[in-house]
């Protein structure tokens, strides 16, 4: 059953030094029970997406395609059927929840306010379920009465996640939720997160740069480069043998112990990814690409077959269509 | 070494390649650094075009400027002299005098010409003694830390405390009337706020890696100061001095219009002083008043137009996007 | 318990200040030269025997120990000397013209506030709406102004020209009252009151906006939008709150200033406050006034600001550890 559909989804946004295209055309499906990890470098144009699924970017942001949650067109829903959607269709966990919360509101309060704006229940019955919450993601339920700076980053990072959850949503968002916590913070969010999502049958669209956190989390990776999506399959293939060479350099970037390919030292990738406003002809990684070739630069690249369930944006592909002329 | 008490970070996807590009040929250090100096100011100016309250604040401080320092040429000793004036007292408006006369009979357009001299001139002297006073102690306070942070501070809190008219009246009255003494009357009740301001920044400052890393290579408090602290407070403390300058204009006008400026000197503010002394509001001189009260308005403007340019440019996350 | 600590340390920081202050005020008059120098500096003349009377008085041939501490006596008592220029108590005049001061100050205050923080969350919330260039543009040009010419164009025009306000006073000459005595001080209260508001709302209402701003890029905002929460709940709840913040603690380290501005809109508008008096006390070098006057606006400022540092512990709780 399909929770997510987005189709040829493209943001734009509109800035004084002119137009930026942040999102060029991105297709993804989630399914009910399923984790989809979406991957790339800081600006390829992930969190973008996070915001457009509940529409929050501001007025001048240009979006087209469409958007399906439960099957509702998310594009087109007036304010009011907007705000009710939020958060109980679909809710966010925002990165670095250092300041994702109201610092001069209890954390209850703010939870409680989820619930109570889309009069799910009074505010009595609305502590209860706050408290139930709260331990479910590992803390005792007197700190529903706690201001956001009395807690450490993974409490805070809990409590986003509770909040969630608050309105039992289709599908949870979560845009970078561990990349500010300490390693060992991130095994334990992450864990729980695995857990929440197993226990409650929670659609998820996991977000980061860190791919190896992926594989564990993820049902299914795409990769985003460049406001496009370049790559996508079951995690586990995707990470171990990735079709495009972009995920393989990602992936290289996150040595693995034991794995030879990592002996000697962790591989990287030059360059730097492309500024939205002059984004390479072609395939937009060609110029950072260890096997581009002659043809890459003018090439119409779009998702081709690579293997069971997998696609990539490569011509090196084996469902990539054959070129014309000679190759280098 | 700075990093080891962090905690170790994922390698991002985004490192650079190993193969960094050969270094280019050693070429004069202080060639370089003056490149690097034009580099950053073109980069600032770029930016700073951009904002069109910048521009215009820059526009009209040229202007003012430009009057000022060509004053000598529009306006003659004998203008100013109130033994022999060119007109008859308390005229309004004529061809002969655009903005009518004083008491004295002096053209108040030439009187608002050579006021522009001193008001910009106390304006920009009292700033350099608050900037300079505020910033050695706001460095100094955040730099040795410890006690004497504690006292600096406390001392600068302490003359933030005090209301600044009051404190005022009370040192011109003890030093007299001159303009050196407003000079120093304005810098003394403005240094505090920007020793606050310039305090808490190299309390950042000082956080930053580069600083740690200097003072491990053995980097005396003197280079670590001039070479890496005070470079990176300059932003903070040049938007500052242009705030600063647009507020000891006014504060220049606020001590003249109280009766403490220095009564042979001719600024905006003791000109409205003159003329508030000499009855002009119960008899309605409004040629005598205004001018010289729109010039203080519109250069008080421009400084504070370009001074919130300034902090826009420095700042870029207030800027509109 | 944590914030009984907090109101504690808050409380002894004011005493200190205070005492510094007082101190501050002793050094000034009394280590500075005679005294009696200063005090025949103004037009007062005195022979030898009415000087050796007014050392006597002063105490100035005591020592300095023996002086300060006589000095914090009669301080503490409320015993500011004699007005050179009446010859009366100077607590006498100070009480008389308190009253009139605290009703211009406080509504000016009270209306600069409300009325400026207002307009600045209009402005941000509406940022580049005409609403905001407008108000962002009249903002910066009333804070360029010298409340004190701003004053007299206002009593020019309104009460010169168009005479729908009287040219000054408290009351006017007929005995009125009940609702007609109110009316009365009302109508002679608004020019004064719009001066003195206008001069400081602009402030309030660009650092409103600009605190507002920031906020409004925060994470918090964003997910209090993406729970589905309505923008005006938005921000109410969650945005101004956090806001005001700054904003509040200005409003109250403001005080200072007001009281500054008031002396010169209070001598423009013959308003019969301390204002008045001081400006008067200024012209004759009147130094128990002045003296008098300082330690009081001081210690008011110091007031407001105790005031503020605790209630900012109720708003923020980060504070309060």
């Amino acid at each position: 059953m399909s929770v997510l559909n987005v189709r040829d989804l493209r943001v734009t946004y509109r800035t004084k030094a002119g137009d930026v295209p942040a999102v060029r055309g991105v297709d993804l499906h989630i399914d009910r029970g399923e984790v989809l990890g979406l991957a790339g470098e800081s600006g390829c144009g992930k969190s973008t997406i996070a915001g457009a699924i509940l529409r929050l970017h501001s007025a001048a942001t240009a979006i087209e395609g469409s958007i399906e949650l439960d099957d509702q067109d998310v594009l087109s829903l007036k304010p009011g059927r907007l705000r009710a959607v939020r958060w109980t269709g679909a809710s966010i966990i925002f990165q670095g929840a250092l300041h994702a919360m109201n610092p001069v509101r209890r954390i209850g309060d703010q939870v409680v306010e989820a619930i109570t704006v889309h009069k799910l229940a009074g505010e009595r019955e609305a502590r209860v379920r706050t408290a139930e919450l709260l331990q479910q993601v590992g803390l005792p339920a007197r700190r529903i009465d706690d201001y956001p700076h009395e807690l450490s980053g993974g409490q805070k990072q809990r409590v986003m996640i509770a909040m969630a959850l608050a309105c039992n949503p289709s599908l949870v968002i979560a845009d970078e939720p561990t990349t500010a916590l300490d390693v060992m913070v991130q095994a334990q969010v992450l864990r729980l997160m695995k857990q929440l999502q197993n226990e409650l049958g929670l659609a998820m669209l996991f977000i980061t740069h860190d791919l190896s956190v992926l594989v564990e989390v993820a049902d299914r990776i795409a990769i985003m480069y460049a406001g496009l999506i370049v790559e996508e399959g079951p995690a586990e293939d995707v990470f171990h043998a990735p079709e495009h060479p972009y995920t393989e350099a990602l992936a290289g970037a996150f040595p693995e112990i034991g794995d030879a390919r990592f002996r000697h030292r962790p591989a990287g990738l030059g360059g730097d990814p492309p500024d939205p406003q002059r984004i390479p002809s072609g395939c937009p990684f060609h110029p950072r690409c260890g096997v581009a070739i002659e043809a890459c630069p003018s090439l119409d690249v779009e998702l081709w077959a690579a293997g069971e369930g997998r696609r990539a944006a490569c011509i090196h592909v084996a469902g990539a269509p054959e070129l014309s002329g000679t190759t280098s | 070494m700075t990093g080891m008490i962090e905690t170790p970070r994922q390698a991002d996807a985004t490192t650079v390649g190993l193969e960094a590009p050969a270094p280019p040929a050693p070429r004069d250090p202080r060639k370089i650094k003056w490149a690097r100096r034009r580099r950053a100011f073109a980069g600032f100016w770029r930016v700073f075009r951009q904002s069109r309250m910048g521009m215009v604040g820059l526009v009209m401080l040229g202007v003012f400027i430009l009057v000022a320092l060509m004053a000598p040429l529009f306006v003659g000793q004998a203008d100013l002299g109130v033994s022999d004036p060119p007109g008859a007292p308390f005229q309004p408006p004529s061809l002969e005098f655009p903005l009518g006369t004083d008491d004295f009979g002096r053209s108040v357009l030439d009187l608002v010409i050579w006021g522009s001299r001193i008001s910009l001139l106390v304006g920009f002297a009292a700033t350099v003694m608050t900037m300079v006073v505020g910033a050695a102690v706001g460095i100094s306070s955040a730099y040795y830390g410890g006690r004497t942070d504690s006292v600096l501070n406390a001392f600068t809190n302490w003359f933030l405390v005090i209301p600044w008219i009051p404190l005022a009246i009370v040192l011109a009255s003890i030093l007299g009337q001159s303009l050196f003494n407003t000079i120093l009357v304005i810098g003394l009740t403005s240094w505090a706020g920007t020793a606050r301001l310039v305090r808490a920044d190299t309390l950042s400052v000082k956080q930053r890696p580069y600083v740690e890393r200097a003072r491990a290579l053995g980097a005396s408090n003197w280079h670590l100061v001039t070479r890496h602290i005070l470079p990176n407070v300059m932003p903070v403390i040049f938007a500052n001095t242009v705030l600063t300058v647009a507020l000891s204009i006014l504060a220049e006008t606020t001590l003249a219009l109280l009766g403490l400026g220095d009564p042979l000197s001719i600024s905006w503010g003791i000109i409205i002083f003159d003329a508030f002394d000499a009855g002009a509001l119960s008899a309605g001189l409004w040629w005598w008043l205004i001018p010289p009260g729109v010039c203080i308005c519109l250069v008080t403007l421009a400084f504070t137009m370009c001074g919130y340019a300034i902090d826009e440019v420095l700042n870029p996350r207030i800027r509109e996007r | 318990m944590r914030s009984r600590r907090y109101i504690l340390r808050h409380v002894l920081h004011a005493v200190a200040t205070l005492f510094f202050v007082l101190t501050f005020n002793f050094v000034l008059f009394r280590a500075v030269g005679d005294p009696v120098k200063l005090l025949t500096r103004s037009s007062v003349h005195l022979d030898p025997q009415e000087q050796a009377a007014l050392r006597e008085e002063f105490g100035i041939d005591d020592p300095l120990p023996v002086q300060f501490v006589n000095y914090l006596g009669d301080t503490l008592r409320g015993e500011f000397g004699y007005s050179f220029i009446s010859g009366r108590p100077v607590t006498t005049s100070i009480s008389e013209k308190v009253w009139p001061t605290i009703l211009l100050v406080g509504t000016a205050l009270i209306l600069s506030t409300v009325f400026g923080v207002l307009i600045g969350i209009k402005g941000a919330w509406r940022r580049g709406s005409t609403f905001d260039t407008t108000s962002l543009l009249g903002s910066l040009t009333l804070y360029s102004m010298p409340e004190g010419w701003l004053g007299m164009i206002l009593l020019i025009t309104f009460a010169g020209t168009l005479g729908w306000f009287p040219a000054g006073g408290y009351e006017s000459t007929d005995e009125l009252t009940g609702f007609a005595h109110v009316l009365d001080v009302a109508k002679h209260l608004f020019l004064p009151c719009l001066t003195l508001t206008l001069g400081y709302i602009g402030e309030y209402a660009i650092i409103m906006r600009s605190s507002l701003l920031e906020v409004m890029g925060e994470d918090f905002v964003q997910t209090a939008r993406a729970k589905g929460v309505r923008d005006k709940e938005v921000r109410r709840r969650h945005a101004v709150p956090n806001a005001l913040l700054p904003t509040f603690t200005l409003a109250f380290y403001s005080i200072g200033f007001i009281l500054g501005g008031a002396v010169i809109i209070e001598e423009v508008f013959s308003w019969p406050g301390l204002g008045q008096l001081t400006y008067a006390a200024i012209e004759a070098n009147d130094y128990p006034v002045i003296q008098a006057v300082f330690l009081l606006s001081s210690a008011a400022v110091i007031l407001f600001n105790l005031i503020a540092d605790i209630s900012y512990g109720y708003l923020d709780p980060r504070v309060r550890e």
